[in-house]
């Protein structure tokens, strides 16, 4: 009895100041911003209920047209973030000793170390018109006016690559560890082709990791500010940035929170989807 | 445990009469603007504990109304931002001139600001800093480039920039010969014109380089060459020709657009006392004097020019003529209802191809 009181007493001393920061600091914002969304100004300066701001995205081809093309790039970015870093992953993993492998994920880690401003403008350096790429390439005589790089769609998702293709790495790289050496031995007696092997054996047994690694690059991608704004051309409007300026140009807040939790929905709508259509579940993926 | 309550109470006890003791000021501005050597100079003299936090008009707005006027003693937005604002939020509190030492100040702007942050009979606002948004060209490469009209003019193709923002909606329509602000009072003249004017920007798109979208990158894409002919701030231009003589600050030909940015008392500020010191303390003509010397931005202080470096003035001659100084087009007060015009203006012009 007395052992399970004091269980008790500190289960809810660990669990009081997780659950006033999960209230206090997330639930009751989202429930605020909810119910804020659900809200317009009428003719006489009243705030009423209205389904208006939802009404709004659909209507205006603008908003919903910058949502598909924000959730296009996303996709996009999360395939070639995959198709990058799958090798990557492999290597790390089948081909080269622990020793050297663990030195080698964490020269992978030193960006995220910096931030991802001052790798944004890291990238400004290299891709400028009169940046380092530029300026090696003229002096070697390969080309004799300055590529365009910066400010287009290009620099735009280098950016955003560079800045979550490591979030696909490393759950890629957990389950290929679980992956016994054997199994490919086998398939190679056995006579299977390499492409056979890759494709039967190697990517449905890592596909739990990698379907996790591009939820996580995905939502990145498509909930992200600073490379769209600042690396993109002058035509890469992202979807936060019209969240942005709902809140801070147009003051318009409760049309920024409508705006918010279509992210939230569409976005989730989206993996639900590439879920089913991969077969996966969440919390196969999530374990 | 009978200990640790006693030291725990003791260090509450502690840490709450540390904070009674010293008075604080809260402020919230512009980068430059409260300059660290005058804070400590406020802090010697009064004994009041100083804390900036660096912000700009949106953001000023938006943490305002978050906490409904509270969390500063003071914040500096732009004159013409304040009324529609204040109109529907509430979060500042009238000026009391009285407290105020008008007498060094420059009296028709102390005028020109009271009347365009007026609500309900009551002035908002005192004005400190003064600058205004024109061009930034690169003479070497284009010579020629004299007014708003260059920013869409073929000639600089993929060599222009501009900043995404309201102003640029407003000195386009400068440069298309129209006056924007003569249209304030009709709503739907405006919508009208900023539609001229979506068409024109989306029209002139092909020609743009990129917009620049802070004080940093708007000097980034001049100095490294990536553009030569973009909108910018003067105090911008003139700190870029320091670094490069080719490049300088130009008062476009259909007028330079004026802002002024002033002093406002949010509506539950803590410390007003404190914040009419810390008015009157930086607007002595040497304290104004200093920041205009630090950040080129013109002062609202009477006797500040008594103070002022020789290449200051130089910058401001070089750029303005007798005639770009009467011809500067002051922000008037922005009615309610019409940035939402502008954003949606604006956001379409970014979409577009």
């Amino acid at each position: 009895m007395e052992n399970k009181k004091s269980f008790n007493v500190t289960f809810y001393l660990l669990i009081v100041p997780v659950l006033l920061w999960l209230v206090l600091l997330i639930v009751l914002p989202h429930i605020d911003l909810l119910v804020s969304s659900f809200k317009i100004e009428n003719d006489n300066g009243d705030m009423v209920f209205s389904l208006d701001n939802y009404i709004a995205f659909f209507k205006h081809k603008i908003y919903w047209l910058t949502f598909v093309k924000t959730a296009a790039y996303a996709i996009g970015v999360t395939i070639l973030a995959f198709v990058i870093t799958f090798p990557i992953a492999f290597y790390l993993t089948k081909v080269i000793s622990k020793k050297n492998a663990a030195f080698l994920v964490l020269l992978l880690l030193i960006p995220l170390w910096v931030g991802e401003l001052v790798t944004v403008y890291g990238w400004m350096v290299l891709l400028g018109d009169h940046g380092i790429i530029n300026h090696f390439l003229m002096t070697l005589g390969i080309i004799d006016k300055p590529l365009n790089m910066l400010y287009t769609n290009f620099s735009m998702i280098i950016g955003l690559l560079y800045m979550s293709m490591l979030f696909m790495v490393v759950p890629v790289m957990s389950t290929l560890e679980s992956l016994d050496d054997s199994l490919i031995e086998a398939a190679s007696d056995l006579g299977a082709s390499k492409w056979a092997i890759f494709t039967r054996i190697i990517i449905p047994y890592s596909m739990p990791g990698i379907v996790s690694g591009a939820i996580i690059v995905f939502m990145l991608v498509i909930g992200d500010y600073l490379a769209p704004n600042i690396l993109g051309g002058k035509s890469s409007l992202w979807f936060t940035e019209q969240i942005y300026n709902e809140f801070l140009s147009t003051f318009n807040w409760n049309e920024g929170a409508a705006f918010g939790f279509l992210l939230l929905m569409l976005s989730s709508g989206i993996i639900w989807l590439a879920l089913k259509l991969s077969g996966q579940k969440l919390e196969k993926v999530g374990s | 445990m009978f200990m640790k309550k006693v030291l725990l109470g003791a260090i509450v006890v502690a840490l709450s009469s540390s904070a009674m003791a010293k008075e604080t000021l809260k402020i919230i501005t512009w980068k430059g603007y409260a300059p660290k050597a005058l804070v400590k100079q406020f802090e010697k003299e009064t004994g009041i504990d100083v804390q900036v936090t660096y912000s700009n008009n949106e953001e000023m707005v938006a943490k305002l109304r978050a906490t409904r006027g509270a969390g500063f003693d003071l914040a500096q937005p732009s004159q013409d931002r304040i009324t529609a604002v204040q109109k529907k939020h509430h979060i500042y509190q009238p000026i009391d001139y009285s407290k105020v030492n008008t007498d060094q100040l420059i009296t028709s702007m102390v005028d020109a600001v009271k009347k365009n942050t007026n609500v309900d009979g009551k002035g908002y606002g005192v004005p400190h800093v003064y600058g205004t948004t024109g061009m930034i060209v690169n003479k070497k490469n284009a010579p020629d480039a004299k007014d708003w009209s260059d920013l869409w003019n073929p000639k600089y193709k993929g060599k222009i920039s501009y900043r995404l923002k309201r102003p640029i909606l407003i000195a386009t329509a400068f440069g298309m010969g129209e006056d924007p602000f003569a249209l304030y009072g009709d709503k739907a003249a405006y919508q009208k014109l900023i539609d001229k004017v979506e068409k024109k920007l989306i029209e002139a798109k092909p020609l743009v380089k990129n917009y620049w979208t802070s004080g940093d990158t708007q000097v980034e894409i001049i100095k490294s060459g990536d553009a030569d002919v973009i909108s910018g701030w003067d105090a911008k231009g003139w700190s870029v020709h320091k670094i490069n003589p080719d490049i300088d600050f130009i008062a476009p030909k259909s007028g330079a657009l004026g802002w002024i940015d002033t002093f406002a008392i949010p509506a539950k500020a803590k410390n007003v006392e404190g914040a009419y010191k810390w008015i009157n303390f930086i607007m002595k003509p040497k304290n104004a004097a200093m920041i205009t010397n630090a950040s080129n931005y013109g002062t609202a202080s009477k006797d500040a020019s008594n103070f002022l470096n020789e290449d200051i003035k130089a910058d401001f001659e070089r750029s303005f003529s007798k005639e770009d100084i009467d011809n500067i087009k002051w922000h008037p007060p922005v009615p309610d209802g019409f940035e939402s015009i502008e954003a949606k203006a604006l956001d379409r012009i970014k979409a577009a191809k």
